[in-house]
């Protein structure tokens, strides 16, 4: 039987942020770039997130937010999944996110920041390059 | 967790491990080698799950439905499983899965698993692989798993060879009762719901379906109910949750249950076989100088198709020899 490989991509807001236009973007982006994206819509939080991405067994997860709560909630989701055995998801973030908070967001597991002016094309290569490889 | 065997995951998943079904789901997607195996292991632990079909145009409120009927089916204690389809793109390969959006407040309820899936390589609304994730999720000890497709017609008839019960939704912005018709939807409907019941045109779209249920014959003395709802302020969804218990309770009766899923297996295992020679065949014909030169020449227009493949199927061997079949 042929295995059919797809990066199935989580792409989540959490907190309270009703800012969705940026992440619709790159929803659309992702699909025409061949993944499977779920979106799970706005003010979720780091539980619901970790509980969805569970259950989808994505490759990926995407963290955006503009609130300024990112500090708090992306090492949320990321302690929550490795808490529950998915320690090999690729988590990244995006949004509102100032230069000086990026090392410590990295240090705590979010492996990549895209800010303001990061480039579609980029974020795309980055998910194709370094999203497990799995059987 | 790469490591685990298909033994180990298939038991973690009987013992009510999220995690382990998740992983089991992809496999069954992605069609990876294990997959006879995982199917023969729970084989055994099937058949107690009811499937219920959820289908109509796009944005006629399926996910929040189905949303509301979990709410319900929760509250008498029942676990679900919600499997949500969204289409493919033919052009990318990719799909955008936003059903999810309408079902938050179950996402910490452990006694629902909520699925999305891409319709991936089908035509219909159904992914070929989604009969092996109801499965699954049956193994898993769900006692309720919705089947959520966008379909507008005859298309649907992946749903009708899958699911016990099939509730097409429709608006009222879909027309007149001879849409209906033309659709074929009477043939695929246990119940029709015409939700967002609250626009106008709505009555009216619920008599005419009515008097359209009155003039076709009955199926096995079930007489297809047409609902009203309006599934975000949950108005009519305990009448559709009720009506699809007594569907369940109808086709009990009658025997008609058993020669459904009689005909479903019977379906699934002749899908399965197409699926699988036409993947063999493709590969060989692929490998094979003679054959390819058969479909060179069809492609170049010198041969017509109808002779090519009588001679590609004269040579009989080449179905049984792919290295994969």
């Amino acid at each position: 039987m042929a295995t059919e490989r797809k990066i199935r991509v989580l792409l989540a807001k959490p907190g309270l942020d009703g800012h969705d236009r940026g992440v619709k973007v790159l929803a659309m982006a992702l699909r025409d770039a061949g993944m499977e994206v779920i979106y799970t819509g706005l003010r979720q939080t780091p539980e619901q997130i970790a509980a969805a991405a569970i259950q989808e067994d994505v490759d990926v997860v995407g963290l955006s937010c503009l609130s300024g709560a990112h500090n708090v909630l992306f090492p949320r989701v990321v302690e929550l999944l490795r808490a529950q055995g998915a320690d090999d998801v690729l988590v990244i973030g995006g949004g509102i996110i100032p230069e000086s908070d990026i090392p410590e967001l990295k240090a705590k597991g979010i492996q990549e920041i895209f800010g303001p002016g990061a480039s579609i094309a980029d974020i795309i290569r980055y998910i194709q390059e370094h999203a497990p490889k799995r059987s | 967790m790469e490591t685990q065997t298909t033994v180990e995951l298939v038991e973690k998943m009987l013992a009510g491990d999220p995690r382990a079904l998740a992983r089991l789901i992809s496999q069954v997607e992605r069609g990876d080698v294990e997959v006879p195996e995982i199917m023969q292991r729970i084989y055994p632990a099937l058949g107690r799950a009811y499937c219920v079909g959820i289908t109509g145009p796009p944005g006629a409120g399926k996910s929040t439905l189905t949303d509301k009927l979990t709410e319900l089916a929760r509250r008498e204690g029942k676990t679900v499983g919600i499997i949500a389809v969204d289409p493919t793109s033919p052009f990318s390969g990719g799909a955008l899965l936003g059903d999810r959006v309408r079902m938050q407040q179950h996402f910490l309820d452990a006694g629902v698993f909520i699925r999305s899936m891409a319709t991936r390589g089908s035509h219909g609304g159904l992914p070929q692989t989604a009969r092996g994730v109801i499965k699954l999720l049956d193994a898993a000890g769900r006692d309720l798993i919705f089947v959520e497709t966008v379909g507008v017609g005859q298309t649907e008839l992946d749903i009708v060879e899958t699911a016990d019960t099939v509730v097409v939704v429709l608006v009222p912005e879909a027309g007149d009762a001879v849409q209906t018709m033309k659709a074929g939807l009477m043939e695929i409907a246990d119940i029709f719901v015409v939700n967002k019941a609250d626009r106008e045109g709505a009555e009216r779209l619920q008599r005419e379906l009515r008097l359209l249920v009155d003039m076709h014959a009955q199926r096995n003395g079930w007489r297809i109910p047409v609902l009203a709802t309006e599934a975000p302020k949950g108005v009519g969804v305990e009448a559709l949750y009720a009506a699809i218990a007594a569907h369940r309770q109808a086709l009990q009766e009658s025997g008609q249950l058993a020669a459904r899923r009689r005909a479903h297996r019977r379906k699934e295992l002749l899908d399965l076989l197409q699926h699988r020679l036409l993947a063999a065949l493709v590969a060989q014909l692929e490998k094979d100088r003679v054959l390819l030169a058969l479909v060179e020449q069809v492609q170049e227009g010198v041969l017509d198709p109808y002779s090519a493949a009588q001679q590609i199927l004269k040579d009989r061997e080449a179905l049984w020899h792919s290295p994969n079949s």
